[in-house]
């Protein structure tokens, strides 16, 4: 039988196939368990490392599990729900992996879109950090475009709900070195501190373009850019007017601070 | 036996796959910002190299001349994804890092060019050794290129202070350009020319 042969053409290619997707699949099903278990430590760690928790802390995973309840939002009218009626499952919740899945998600109408995202996700998880059971922290999931790729990250809020507690990154593509430094311990740094609303409740935190003097009313509410990223900073800085705004967290926060809702 | 030693050693220098085919470019710009991607990526580059060769080999006397590419492509699509799927179990943080790159083995030219080139004319055990070396050609420009990135851009090398940057308090001013894709075209240029000016391919005037 020659190599040309029909019979021969489809036994080769059969053999072939079957071959490797025996391989390919017991590969996947085998290393299944460890990349998830993978993915969780990763989202957790995400989370510690936006409670303020220092990578060196020893006991993680306990820490987590002791002191972080994450608490399940319904984004499209802002009130907790629990986790058996929204069907989310809070211990792996990832926004991205929520995002890629179209029945998950409601669009945001592109009036409110200042973060160009498009799309949000019906239930957000939200996580409480307490601390000698005593509310501490609040950390928020947030994300938005900046200059190559879509920034997701957690911004913290203290416990009155009104100064930053930190902010930081987890996945993104800018540019290394320039919208890269978005990850810069010391610019992230930058951010505790400052103020997110004014008394009255209203939205006050921002990113410029540029530095802002410590000497300069502004310099509670602002933070400096980064160099040579003017694009990133832009995306930065509409990622947290949104999702601290009226159309993002905002109602909640209220309610949170015992202030009445938006009007 | 010195011919096994040759197949392996000959492709690291004389006869690089990316210094002296071209081959294999595009990931050898995106991987090589850090010195542990350009390791981790060069591992996974060996194994579906070395395996794909072999495989090759191993059933090169019954592949039909009309899907000769396609089985070739399947054998190393396989792979790669096996590839993945390991580093994304024991090395989660460098997967990340890597995301799409290891997935875009599939289309690394050196692959399909050993293949064609190599495993189709020979035996298992001499595929596999030619798999090897290419490989490690492949990881000796990777490295070289991550080594000097790596310092210059970050003044780290493995994630280890080298060069105190002036933002961590030090004296080194990091060089931002290293950072970016363009500076592994550059530098693989650069050695690029010193492979070719040490041993000059047959064609070159």
């Amino acid at each position: 039988m020659t190599n040309d042969s029909t019979k021969k053409t489809l036994g080769v290619a059969l053999g072939v196939c079957l071959v490797c997707s025996f391989l390919v699949s017991l590969t996947a099903v085998g290393l299944n368990k460890r990349q998830q278990e993978n993915i969780k430590a990763g989202i957790i760690s995400n989370i510690l490392t936006a409670a303020g928790l220092p990578q060196d802390y020893p006991d993680r995973i306990g820490f987590y599990e002791n002191n972080i309840r994450p608490v399940v939002l319904d984004l499209t009218d802002m009130s907790v729900v629990s986790a058996e009626s929204s069907g989310v499952d809070v211990q792996s919740f990832n926004v991205q992996s929520v995002l890629a899945d179209r029945d998950l998600t409601v669009t945001i109408p592109p009036a409110e879109d200042i973060a160009s995202i498009s799309i949000k996700p019906r239930h957000m998880v939200v996580y409480h950090v307490y601390m000698d059971s005593l509310f501490e922290k609040l950390i928020l999931p947030v994300y938005g475009k900046g200059l190559w790729s879509t920034l997701y990250g957690f911004i913290t809020l203290e416990r009155d709900i009104t100064t930053v507690g930190g902010i930081t990154f987890y996945q993104h593509g800018e540019t290394p070195g320039l919208g890269g430094e978005i990850d810069n311990r010391d610019w992230r740094a930058s951010w505790k501190g400052k103020q997110a609303f004014d008394s009255g409740g209203s939205l006050i935190l921002r990113v410029i373009k540029g530095q802002v003097s410590p000497s300069d009313p502004a310099y509670t509410h602002t933070v400096n850019g980064l160099t040579g990223a003017t694009l990133t900073t832009r995306g930065v800085d509409a990622t947290v007017r949104y999702w601290l705004g009226p159309d993002g967290y905002g109602p909640y926060l209220d309610k949170l601070r015992g202030k009445p809702a938006y009007e | 036996m010195s011919k096994y030693i040759q197949l392996i050693t000959e492709p690291v220098f004389k006869k690089n796959p990316i210094g002296y085919h071209i081959l294999g470019i595009c990931s050898a710009l995106a991987v090589t910002s850090k010195l542990e991607t350009s390791l981790v990526m060069s591992l996974a580059v060996i194994f579906v190299l070395s395996l794909s060769n072999t495989a090759v080999s191993l059933i090169r006397k019954h592949i039909p001349p009309s899907i000769r590419i396609i089985v070739e492509m399947t054998i190393i699509a396989s792979l790669v994804i096996i590839a993945d799927q390991i580093i994304k179990a024991f090395a989660y943080d460098i997967s990340k890092q890597l995301s799409v790159y290891v997935g875009l083995i599939i289309t690394n030219c050196i692959i399909m060019g050993r293949a064609e080139a190599f495993a189709l004319q020979n035996p298992p055990l001499a595929s596999f050794l030619d798999g090897i070396g290419n490989g490690l050609g492949y990881t000796f420009i990777l490295l070289s290129v991550g080594f000097f990135r790596e310092l210059l851009g970050a003044g780290t090398l493995l994630g280890y202070t080298v060069l105190p940057t002036i933002s961590k308090g030090g004296w080194y001013t990091p060089n931002g350009l290293f950072l970016i894709p363009a500076s592994g075209f550059f530098l693989i240029g650069i050695i690029v020319w010193i492979l070719r000016t040490i041993a000059p391919p047959p064609d070159a005037e």
